[in-house]
């Protein structure tokens, strides 16, 4: 007992209960995300844009369903997007990819009920940065691609990184087998390492100069692009969603991909 | 006694040791559910033409320990759709009682604009989006079974992160892998369900929850179906499998049958 | 009434010198222009029936319901003032709800009865509040059987410690009546509203003390109540709205829901007809009901 007595008040007394019960700070080990898979792909013209995606959904492994849609009519006035003039397509996260996608179409019919007007490609298309900016430190897993007719009715097509980077250009694909199907962009529309015959020899080889293409090539590329990727990647395949744009609407078209 | 009140009627330090206080956090983080306690297994699912079959098990896992096994995972909402929950049961309790709130507050006003199946999974995907983007998700891989606003038959899925799909056919879990090859060979993709009889449907997931009893070493052979059509919910939750063989076993080195 | 002018009358939480609380008798005089609510508590199960004064011919017939689904098994038809008996109603989902929030079952009807009995009491002890201008009826059936806690997995041991007990009998139909006062009691018959008087002669004479009237009888002597307790008014149309909470193996499953259209109107086909007829012997019975059944 005397042992004890020689303890002040304020020295560490020799009893648990002045230790510390703080636990060391763990980590969550729960990760809120997953990688649902597929590939998506953009592509405007001088008077259309196309933006399409293979329907494919994944874990790991394990196909979830052949048929999931990851491109979007944007401010329709229903369920079926009847009346929109913007699509958008999201690929990575799935979960991310539709709650995104049902932000943003609020947000642009929320426009037209306090404007009564549409809202612009372009106006639309800095709003989603800032949306996707907004989760910058929780990030929408996401890339998006958004696509519409500008102004002067030529097609306009916007890419996304998850947090909001975005730039408008000519064509893009994104997802899984986005390595796979933008060198092949590069060439094709873009005519990336091709070059006009007989222009010259070594350095002074002209590069043969990137035009809008007509709408009935890009929606060949488009398919021709998809059906390569399929060959090669696993998780795309099953069926291809196709969305134009034009002045006269949207026009949406599936086709079949490989199942394996 | 010493006059550390604190101190009276502990062991004392000096003769017993310190106190091992670690298990009294006191202090430190939050901590939400980081991985779930008691378990479900597999959920399956298939569409007919009229309706929608649901079928799991009746066990509830603690990791290898069969812990309860008459546990009812199927639970139906009012008489228009039934959940087939997989993953913590704990979490599946607490869905449960989310519904059955709705469900009387549907059921205040008279007129009985009821949910329908296609309602409820988009409300419980919401749910669980957003316990996943609070990092405090309910632990939770369920199946969605019932009829859409159209009055088709709807089959879907939602999962902790807030993940979506839909197909005709649909297994979580462990199902996902031994299930779905099974009902893909019974219903190929090309198969309309209009051409899927009830009875075609009840006996290809009792083949499943077979395959699953053989090789899932979390399942059991006392299991719940559900049957869902226009008429209403045919639930049944104390089934026991039929026609089990176990022939296999007696080729396979320590199951018994062998000698030496 | 003659306190009134002397100043007693005009806040609540006040007596007056002889131990009244003016306010309070002033919010039962509100009810007593209502229309008439009735309950019957019959052996398996509790009907709920109100007579609406049709106060405009711009109104949707069968629109604009009076009594209320509180929690599955349990419903409230008041009298007095409508949007009072509104808001009576959505404290009743309230504490229906935690109690199911806190012990993962549907409230017995007698709890719910006394929580609100608890809450209309408090609206006459401040100056700051007026009391509720409603009596409201509450209706319920408390499962008869084993019922499962709300999210159960399982069915629990079949015999030995926490086993089943056989044939174990629980539950039933549940009536009370809350006055503006808060006060309530538990009623095998009850009646409000402007035809109370009518209404409670009527149900005395059914004998529901001795619990053998059915539900489908109690449907049609509902109806035929509010027939009879609309009589004083009859220059005013009116519509009959009725609801019913049945046991578990009666036609609502222990659900409280409205009585089915053809039901409802059968009733009220019978109601006419006996008032048809007791109109022709009238003139000789003379006047039967007396002030005396006012307590």
């Amino acid at each position: 007992m005397t042992s004890l007595l020689d303890h002040s008040r304020g020295e560490t007394v020799g009893y648990s209960f002045s230790q510390s019960t703080a636990a060391p700070v763990r980590q969550h080990g729960f990760y809120p995300y997953t990688d649902n898979g597929g590939s998506t792909l953009g592509i405007t013209g001088s008077d259309f844009a196309i933006l399409a995606g293979d329907t494919r959904s994944t874990s790991g492994y394990n196909i979830n369903s052949r048929m999931v849609p990851k491109v979007f009519k944007i401010g329709g006035e229903d369920e079926t997007g009847e009346g929109a003039h913007i699509i958008l397509s999201v690929v990575g996260f799935a979960a991310d990819g539709n709650a995104l996608k049902e932000r943003l179409d609020a947000v642009v019919k929320m426009y037209k009920y306090q404007h009564g007007k549409s809202m612009s490609v372009s106006a639309c298309a800095q709003r989603l940065s800032t949306i996707l900016y907004g989760k910058r430190f929780f990030p929408y897993y996401v890339h998006a691609i958004l696509a519409g007719l500008d102004e002067e009715g030529k097609g306009a097509l916007y890419s996304y990184d998850p947090v909001g980077s975005y730039e408008r250009e000519q064509c893009r694909a994104a997802g899984a087998a986005a390595s796979l199907i933008m060198p092949f962009l590069d060439n094709q529309v873009n005519f990336k390492n091709q070059y006009i015959p007989g222009s010259g020899e070594g350095h002074a080889l002209e590069q043969k100069k990137a035009e809008p293409l007509p709408q009935e090539t890009v929606k060949q590329l488009v398919r021709d692009a998809f059906t390569s990727a399929v060959e090669r990647h696993i998780e795309v395949g099953d069926h291809l969603q196709v969305m134009i744009i034009t002045s006269n609407g949207i026009e949406e078209v599936f086709h079949p991909l490989k199942k394996d | 006694m010493n006059h550390f009140p604190e101190a009276w009627g502990r062991p004392r330090d000096d003769v017993y040791g310190a106190y091992n206080s670690s298990y009294l956090q006191t202090s430190g983080p939050k901590t939400h559910t980081s991985s779930p306690a008691v378990t479900g297994t597999s959920v399956i699912g298939v569409k007919f033409n009229g309706g929608v079959v649901l079928a799991t098990d009746n066990l509830a896992s603690y990791g290898s320990l069969a812990r309860f096994t008459d546990v009812k995972r199927l639970r139906s909402f009012g008489d228009k759709a039934v959940v087939g929950f997989g993953g913590d049961v704990s979490d599946m309790q607490y869905i449960d009682r989310l519904l059955e709130s709705i469900d009387i507050r549907e059921n205040y006003s008279t007129h009985g604009n009821m949910l329908n199946a296609k309602n409820l999974h988009t409300y419980l995907a919401k749910v669980f989006y957003k316990r996943r983007s609070e990092f405090n998700p309910l632990w939770n891989h369920v199946l969605v079974a019932g009829f859409d606003g159209e009055g088709e038959p709807f089959l879907s899925s939602a999962d902790l992160l807030g993940t979506t799909f839909s197909a005709p056919h649909l297994a979580t879990g462990f199902g996902a892998h031994l299930a779905v090859p099974i009902l893909r060979r019974v219903f190929p993709d090309e198969k309309p369900i209009e051409e899927i009889s009830r009875d075609q449907a009840v006996a290809a997931l009792k083949d499943c929850l077979k395959v699953l009893f053989y090789r899932d070493a979390r399942s059991l052979d006392k299991y719940s179906i559900a049957v869902i059509t226009k008429e209403g919910i045919d639930l049944k939750e104390n089934e026991q499998l039929e026609g089990q063989s176990w022939a296999f076993a007696e080729r396979i080195k320590g199951y018994g049958a062998q000698t030496n | 009434m003659t306190s009134i002018g002397t100043g007693y009358d005009l806040s609540n939480s006040v007596f007056s010198p002889d131990g009244r609380n003016f306010q309070v008798e002033y919010a039962v005089k509100a009810v007593e222009n209502g229309g008439t609510a009735i309950g019957i508590r019959c052996k398996d199960g509790v009907v709920l029936a109100v007579e609406k004064i049709i106060t405009s011919k711009l109104l949707k017939p069968g629109a604009n319901k009076r009594i209320a689904t509180v929690d599955r098994h349990v419903g409230i038809v008041s009298a007095g003032l409508v949007p009072d008996g509104r808001h009576f109603v959505s404290r009743a989902r309230d504490e229906a709800s935690s109690w199911r929030g806190t012990y993962k079952g549907p409230i017995p009807t007698s709890a719910l009865a006394n929580r609100l009995g608890g809450y209309v009491q408090a609206y006459t002890l401040y100056s700051s509040v007026r009391p509720f201008g409603v009596t409201s009826i509450v209706g319920g059936w408390d499962s008869e059987a084993d019922l499962p806690v709300d999210g159960q997995v399982g069915s629990g041991p079949e015999s030995g410690a926490g086993g089943k007990v056989k044939d174990a009998q629980a539950g039933g139909p549940g009536l009370y009546m809350i006055e503006p006062s808060g006060l309530y009691w538990g009623y095998y018959g009850a009646a409000t509203g402007k035809g109370r008087q009518a209404a409670k002669a009527e149900l005395e004479k059914l004998d529901l003390t001795s619990g053998n009237l059915s539900l489908a009888d109690g449907v049609k002597e509902a109806a035929r109540i509010i027939y009879v307790a609309h009589e004083d008014s009859k220059d005013k149309e009116f519509e009959l709205e009725m609801s019913w909470i049945s046991s578990l193996d009666g036609p609502t499953k222990g659900r409280h829901e409205e009585v089915p259209k053809d039901i409802r109107e059968e009733a009220e086909k019978f109601a006419r007809r006996v008032l048809e007829g007791e109109d022709e012997d009238e003139e000789d019975k003379g006047q039967a009901e007396g002030e005396q059944m006012e307590e």
